[in-house]
């Protein structure tokens, strides 16, 4: 073995090669520890972020929706508990014996079974995999008789709305449904349980208008989950609060008696408290059934409802508005009362019809009542009298009062799509029409006829207004939680008694009187005498040819051309507890279609003789049990919206 | 007396030998490789049996087999060194052949009781070999360009079989301490200029196939580089492994969020936790301090192997030593420049530290024979 170059050898180059690789590895290794410095000592917060980011994530107990009473402590809308079996594929170790013993203790089909398989196939281990849903106590009772032979499998409790008198309380309570984009993208609320994919919200009625309250609050947990999404521990929690429970005004029994009388019409009918506003009914017919959305209306059933030209989806309580027609006139009467343009005495001469600049304007009577005071006019309903007496005091004024009786103006009730009606002013129709207010708007704004529009809510009002005397507003939600919503507006109105009373007086001669257009729905039983007014309003105009060879009869009219008949009461007169405004839509004369409905209904609230608030259970401060809060529901997303 | 005997006389027998030995080298890598323990006791959750355990038994392996390869004296491992690199090609070879399908590439040999991966064992075989080459080569003809035919060749035969398999971060580090060698050996400068500038015209071609049919590198290797070159392009998907590994090291901050507190790691964010990416976790829970301690460590490594062999007139010994002293630096510098960003994520380990028995004992096996020269050089 020859050493032959290492003999002479020149280490000195070998050394400055091996310095300047050194020197190169050494400035490297400089370069590595200023990035280890830059992205570990200067960017720590941004990067420590990220990491926490990375590992923590936000795991919503949904909370249990706030229930809804009536005034009598029924359970209107309730949260009805929903089995279902689901299965954990580590757990289970042997998906597919489990789920065989499973089918021997519930009913699975083989279907059933292989779409388990395959659902769970795609998903990571632990992900739990629903089996079988709605099922009843008894079949999840033996399931988890039988837990220790099934690995991997878990009942699990959720929730979903029911409501159990859907019928009465469809247009009040309203409905639930999964929260759509479209929702998402119509509500300011940065919820995070919104985003939880099909949480159900409130879509209609209180239940809408009550969502903030009804929904509760989430129990957030944080969770630490590793890269692939498995939990790791849970880090903390923050307690969430169930919503809250709230109590109805409305009697569910009235509201049944109400809606029952207007079972086969089209109506609508309110039903009101006149001290407190406390709206005991609040009925309008056709209904519909509000569990049906909550499990995914059916194209078929939504279509039924939407092409019913009875409109049961809409509340024509609070979002129909009609022309009040004579049930206007107390509204003409104590404006031109308090506007001294008229007294009580005062006759007007009554021929069946007026002549006005180049017009006809006709009484429905066509005879004409020949001399008519104030109460007379109320209780024949006489036209000719308030054409005159709504020229004297102008439309300004019967608008004002009109207003003060809770009509053309907003009521806010926690329902969807109350409409305002109208209180038409000159000003109004110069702007929203384009043209001049002339003195035949006048004249049919006298009898209620033409730009006014009322909602039964609104007349009831009016009745209730005019029975006391003051400005009471409804109330529809007596408690929120322990909290006790307050009376409004159970203040005098500034409206001389005297005229109130002389307005009560002629709507007492409506029913009690042998002339009164109402005669015929009189409250008989002592102390329980109703004081009203009909109405009837016209939905077409009657031609002159047609005046002149005989008014069409309502009969032989298609429906939808024939008259709304409407009716407002309060009884009893000497002391009014009630106030009641019906509307039948295209029901003809206000006195026999609608007015033997008030009376009715009236009575029925009369001998009940309110004895005031059910007592509720109290609402259980539950806190975060995913299992019993969760409301999962077995729903096909279906969204309307 | 011939030359051999005299040089024989001057070398240290017996009880010299282990006065001789380096004492401090092998006190950093035992260190560096405790540091490896800690954090794969960590990463593992506090689970030694898992990876801790088995690497402890690797490095106990691996440091005996230094010390025995220290007491060697290094001319016998000059004239094993192309017998070694014979068995090492084979091996890659074989690997070629029959390897297990391991990620997508060939990499190992299943040996039942450990994979070997033959790769690893090449880089010191190489190193061997060349330095063999350069010792015997008469010193004037170094930079003649017939001369430099056979390292070259000696280097692309391995190179083409390991990015065969494919493994771009191996071939990197093959090629690396290659040209190393070469250049501590004296070969002219003008040709690392001219390789430079051919490897520029390389990376252009290599980009330049994509999507030909002459394509150069496999889809992944592009997406690896497209990743690189801009990480948040794909931050779920081929950014992921980067994007992560910045944030452990990030969170870590100065002093580290504390011994097995990282979450990254931990939580399985960090892909390779164990292997490649093991320094990220260690950055993580030792913030800069601790990643600048280990570097620290690999920095003397590198320096005392320098200072060995320039002190050293073996010239056989001198060039293995820097020849694996620089595979060493390459392992560490590839390794950290991919977890912080800086280079491709291609797979090199962590020496010493990530998880693995090839690597872990033929570096030892490596520095065994940086300690034989060591020991052995002439006085």
């Amino acid at each position: 073995m020859r050493w032959a170059n290492d003999k002479k050898p020149k280490p000195k180059k070998l050394s400055r090669r091996a310095f300047i690789m050194l020197g190169m590895q050494v400035g490297l290794m400089g370069l590595l520890g200023f990035r280890m410095r830059q992205l570990g000592v200067e960017q720590t917060k941004q990067f420590r972020l990220l990491a926490e980011e990375n590992r923590i994530n936000l795991q919503l107990v949904p909370p249990a929706r706030g229930l809804i009473y009536d005034r009598l402590g029924n359970i209107v809308a309730s949260n009805t508990p929903l089995y279902r079996i689901q299965i954990v594929r580590e757990q289970a170790i042997n998906p597919m014996q489990v789920l065989r013993k499973l089918a021997d203790i519930i009913p699975i089909s083989e279907d059933e079974i292989a779409q388990v398989l395959d659902n769970m196939a795609k998903r990571r281990p632990w992900v739990p995999v629903t089996v079988t849903e709605n099922l009843d106590w008894a079949q999840v009772a033996a399931v988890a008789a039988n837990a220790p032979s099934l690995p991997g499998i878990s009942p699990i409790v959720g929730a979903y709305r029911n409501y159990p008198k859907p019928e009465e309380f469809c247009h009040i309570v309203g409905y639930v449904g999964p929260v759509s984009d479209y929702d998402l993208s119509k509500i300011e609320d940065d919820d995070p349980l919104l985003h939880i994919p099909r949480f159900q919200i409130g879509k209609n009625g209180v239940e809408a208008r009550a969502e903030h309250d009804l929904r509760g609050k989430a129990e957030i947990k944080r969770i630490e989950v590793n890269a692939v999404g498995r939990v790791m521990r849970e880090i903390d929690s923050k307690a969430g609060e169930p919503g809250k429970n709230l109590q109805l005004t409305v009697d569910a029994e009235l509201q049944r008696a109400a809606l029952e009388r207007i079972r086969d019409e089209s109506a609508g009918v309110v039903l009101m408290d006149v001290h407190s506003g406390d709206i005991l009914a609040l009925a309008s017919a056709p209904t519909f059934d509000p569990n049906k959305f909550v499990t995914g209306i059916s194209v078929a059933d939504w279509k039924n409802l939407n092409e019913n030209e009875y409109r049961p989806l809409a509340n024509k309580t609070v979002s129909g508005t009609y022309p009040p027609g004579s049930t206007f006139k107390m509204v003409v009467a104590l404006a031109a009362l308090e506007a001294g343009v008229i007294d009580a005495n005062e006759q007007v001469r009554c021929t069946g019809s007026v002549e006005l600049f180049g017009s006809k304007f006709h009484c429905w009577r066509r005879g004409g009542h020949g001399q008519v005071s104030l109460v007379r006019s109320l209780r024949e309903s006489c036209d000719v009298y308030f054409y005159e007496i709504a020229q004297r005091v102008g439309i300004e004024r019967i608008s004002e009062m009109a207003r003060k009786l809770g009509l053309g103006i907003r009521h806010d009730l926690p329902l969807p799509a109350i409409r305002k009606g109208l209180a038409p002013t000159k000003e109004w129709k110069r702007t929203v029409k384009g043209a001049d207010w002339v003195i035949g708007d006048t004249l049919n704004a006298g009898i209620g006829q033409g730009f006014t529009l009322a909602s039964p809510l609104q007349l009831a009002i009016m009745a209730a207004r005019i029975a006391t005397g003051t400005a009471i507003g409804p109330r529809l939600i007596n408690t929120v939680g322990e909290d006790l919503m307050p009376v409004k507006g159970n203040t005098p109105l500034d409206i001389n008694p005297e005229h109130l009373a002389l307005v009560r007086r002629g709507m007492f001669e409506v029913v009690n009187g042998a002339r009164g257009t109402a005669r015929g729905s009189k409250i008989t039983t002592k102390g329980m005498e109703m004081a009203g007014k009909t109405g009837t309003s016209q939905v077409r105009r009657i031609t002159k040819k047609e005046r002149a060879s005989g008014v069409i009869r309502n009969k032989d009219l298609p429906w939808n051309r024939r008259d709304h008949a409407l009716f407002v009461a309060f009884a009893p007169f000497d002391n009014p507890k009630y106030a009641i405004a019906v509307i039948v839509e295209h029901g003809g004369g206000g006195s026999k279609a609608a007015a033997p409905i008030a009376r009715d209904i009236m009575l029925a609230a009369l001998e009940k003789d309110d004895t005031g608030y059910g007592k509720l259970p109290s609402q259980k401060r539950r806190t975060g049990d995913p299992d019993e809060q969760t409301p999962q529901t077995p729903l096909k997303p279906r969204d309307r919206a | 007396m011939s030359s051999y005997d005299r040089q024989m006389e001057d070398l240290p027998t017996g009880f010299g030998k282990i006065l001789a030995y380096h004492w401090a080298l092998t006190l950093l890598i035992i260190s560096a490789s405790s540091i490896g323990f800690l954090m794969l006791f960590s990463v593992a959750d506090g689970d030694i049996s898992r990876w801790a355990q088995p690497q402890m038994i690797r490095f106990a392996l691996g440091l005996t087999l230094m010390t025995i390869m220290a007491f060697i004296p290094i001319h016998i491992f000059r004239n094993l060194s192309f017998f070694v690199y014979l068995f090492a090609l084979v091996l890659l070879v074989i690997v070629e052949i029959a390897g297990d399908a391991s990620k997508g590439s060939q990499r190992w040999i299943d040996l039942g009781f450990m994979r070997l991966q033959p790769s690893e064992l090449m880089k010191i075989a190489l190193v061997m070999v060349l330095a063999l080459y350069y010792s015997w080569l008469d010193r004037d003809r170094v930079s003649k360009p017939l001369w430099l035919l056979p390292p070259l060749i000696l280097t692309l035969m391995p190179m083409a079989l390991v990015l065969r398999q494919p493994d771009l971060g191996t071939a990197v580090l093959l090629f690396a301490g290659a040209v190393v060698v070469m250049f501590v050996a004296g070969v002219s400068w003008w040709y690392f200029a001219t390789g430079a500038s051919a490897a520029a015209g390389l990376v252009f071609a290599v980009f330049y196939s994509k999507g030909q049919s002459w394509q150069l590198l496999k889809d992944y290797q592009y997406k690896r580089i497209a990743t690189f070159l801009d990480p948040s392009n794909d931050p779920l998907g081929a950014g992921y492994h980067i994007t992560q590994s910045k944030i452990a090291l990030g969170s870590g901050g100065l002093s580290g969020r504390g011994f097995m507190q990282g979450t990254q790691g931990r939580l399985n964010f960090l892909p390779e936790k164990h292997t490649d990416f093991i320094f990220t976790t260690l950055a993580e829970e030792f913030g800069f301090v601790g990643g600048a301690t280990l570097l620290l460590i690999y920095l003397l490594i590198v320096v005392f192997c320098v200072a060995s062999a320039v002190s050293n007139t073996n010239r056989f010994g001198a060039l293995v030593t820097l020849g694996v002293s620089a595979t060493f630096f390459f392992y560490f510098a590839v390794n950290m420049s991919m977890v912080m960003g800086m280079a491709p994520v291609v797979g090199v380990p962590l020496p010493l530290v990530s998880y693995g028995g090839s690597a872990m004992l033929v570096l030892l096996a490596g520095f065994g024979l940086v300690q034989s020269a060591h020991i052995h050089r002439p006085r």
